[in-house]
């Protein structure tokens, strides 16, 4: 496969070429504004903040306003216990759900099927109201699990694991099998290993996705030990902070921060993965 | 490498017999998922369909059957009805221009311009962002007096305007953030559209004497449609289960002029705890959005065995 795309012999050439040039770097920047704009008003005194000006004293003191004005630590770590078990639970659940309808022809497998395909038409980001009582019911309100259970059967991540199993040769699995492998075995040591990019990119999107997921969580948490950062912000935001906007975005690049510096670091990874898992 | 056996007629005998058994493992391997998918999906969609026709419980009368009272109710309510107006002139605002802008990124970052990473870079960050992080940049942005676009206008001379204030701006105000937000997600998908397209395809236009708009219309849009599709279904999707913006930015006013089918659920649900109501309308979006998700699912499958 050539990286050479068709536009090529299309590339434009001089004056049209600068003049794209030019168009692109400029949508670019207003597409970086806001994100400029707020790394501005984070890093300079409150005075600064819609002021613009090159000598602008930079300071780091509305970041440790920010930290101290609300409990980030403890929302810090619920985001990182939430994106954990979720994707944990997920990646355990979908494998064996997926391997179950990749490699066995099974009494109701596509009646099973049909109702994995379900959840992608019928979202949890929708059922809130339901699932909002369900959890009443089992007395898991405002809980971590609470917002990880209604995520972890993902039908997404069965349908692509699926597919990815699929092409797995059959020798292989034969193979391991005359080896003396189990089901299990054979899956561990034969699928799972060959779908290590699908796990990849399924696993930085989901991620990602949870990092930022805000409905749900702000439905079914209600206390500090259990609020993710997204719902820490916005609790954080929108109470009488007197809207002090240098504090506000401090905290807002604060919350970002770990993904941004990921995405940064791993800008073709994270390209990739969202392109290859597509729907989140 | 390896050496295949004929089978024998005892293992012949056996693979007719390992259905009943395969059945059993299958299932076992089911069952976690399934069980999550009974609780989470296949209950509550059930239980929202049934509670639709029931009154919402009160602490001093229960449930009623009321039939079609509550569908009676949200056609009755003109919120409603604003809801659904704001969310289809949202889908019409989102879902063309950030389908085009997402091709014209696509288009430019595939061209070898200088700093093209960079401004890939740029167009793609929105997306890892949190939608509620980013919400607050835009309030700030928006913000009459001290925000950033009040100072430039006033620098053009430019009288400060609440924007997000105003029942006339505010809408089109959360239209341009969920633009910006999804753009960059849709440009990837275009971008790697672009670059499966054979090369020699472009030199054989440039010899036949294309133009580059010719060849752009004649020969890559189409072999990007089923890209476009692709990303025309998502951003349907998105358009009608996006509401954390709403929630930071306005509310859902200023009078109900940005409130969305899904902040209205949200709202009847969790402000009024008229779970009824909520789940009378929930079926409503359930319908529209199953609709599309189907058409995703026909679409996915067609394009996996196209391969």
């Amino acid at each position: 496969m050539s990286m050479r795309a068709a536009s090529e012999a299309y590339a434009p050439t001089g004056a049209s070429r600068l003049l794209e040039t030019v168009a692109a770097w400029m949508l670019a920047g207003l597409w970086i504004l806001p994100l400029l704009y707020a790394l501005w008003t984070a890093f300079h005194p409150g005075e600064y903040s819609a002021r613009f000006e090159v000598l602008a004293p930079v300071t780091l003191d509305n970041f440790s306003r920010a930290w101290s004005a609300a409990p980030f630590a403890r929302y810090f770590l619920n985001t990182f216990v939430l994106v954990t078990l979720v994707l944990s639970g997920q990646l355990v659940l979908c494998t064996l759900a997926a391997y179950a309808f990749a490699r066995s022809d099974f009494r109701g497998s596509n009646i099973a099927f049909a109702l994995v395909l379900i959840q992608l038409m019928i979202m949890p980001d929708v059922l809130i109201v339901q699932n909002y009582k369900t959890m009443n019911m089992l007395g898991m309100l405002d809980s971590i699990p609470a917002i990880a259970l209604p995520y972890v059967a993902s039908a997404f991540g069965i349908f692509l694991l699926r597919q990815t199993f699929k092409t797995v040769p059959q020798e292989l699995d034969e193979a391991a099998r005359i080896e003396g492998a189990g089901a299990v075995q054979t899956l561990l040591r034969v699928y799972v290993p060959l779908a290590k990019p699908v796990y990849l990119a399924y696993g930085l999107v989901s991620v990602s996705y949870h990092w930022n997921n805000f409905l749900w969580p702000l439905i079914v948490t209600n206390s500090v030990e259990s609020r993710p950062l997204t719902v820490g912000l916005q609790v954080f935001a929108s109470t009488d902070q007197g809207i002090d906007w240098s504090i506000i975005c401090a905290a807002t690049l604060m919350t970002s921060a770990p993904l941004l510096i990921a995405f940064l670091l791993f800008q073709r990874q994270f390209v990739q993965s969202f392109m290859r898992v597509g729907i989140r | 490498m390896r050496t295949e056996a004929p089978a024998t007629p005892l293992e012949l005998v056996a693979r007719s017999i390992r259905p009943s058994s395969t059945t059993v493992h299958a299932w076992l391997l089911l069952l976690p998922a399934m069980t999550l998918l009974a609780l989470f999906t296949h209950w509550p969609a059930l239980a929202t369909f049934i509670d639709s026709f029931f009154s919402t419980p009160r602490p001093k009368r229960g449930a009623t059957f009321v039939g079609l009272e509550n569908y009676r109710q949200i056609v009755d309510d003109p919120i409603f009805w604003q809801a659904l107006t704001n969310n289809l002139l949202f889908a019409i605002g989102t879902i063309p221009v950030s389908i085009g802008l997402a091709l014209l990124m696509a288009v430019w970052v595939n061209d070898r311009i200088a700093g093209r990473t960079l401004v890939r870079m740029a167009y793609f960050t929105p997306t890892v962002l949190p939608m509620i992080a980013v919400a607050n940049i835009w309030l700030f942005f928006y913000t009459p007096q001290y925000g950033l676009l009040a100072q430039l206008l006033s620098a053009f001379g430019g009288a400060s305007y609440n924007w997000l204030g105003s029942k006339d701006t505010a809408l089109l105000c959360v239209t341009i953030v969920a633009v910006w937000k999804e753009a960059g997600f849709f440009m990837i998908f275009y971008l790697a559209a672009l670059q499966q397209i054979a090369p020699s395809l472009g030199e054989a236009a440039v010899l036949e004497g294309a133009s580059r708009w010719y060849f752009f219309r004649r020969v890559q849009f189409p072999l990007l449609m089923p890209t476009t599709l692709f990303v025309l279904i998502n951003a349907v999707i998105n358009a009608f289960r996006t509401v954390d913006h709403i929630i930071v930015m306005t509310r859902g006013g200023p009078d109900n002029a940005t409130s969305l089918l899904l902040f209205r659920i949200y709202e009847l649900g969790f402000a009024f705890w008229d779970t009824s109501a909520a789940a009378a309308l929930t079926m409503v979006l359930l319908t529209g959005l199953g609709a599309i998700a189907l058409a995703q699912y026909i679409f996915l499958e067609r394009r996996i065995h196209y391969r």
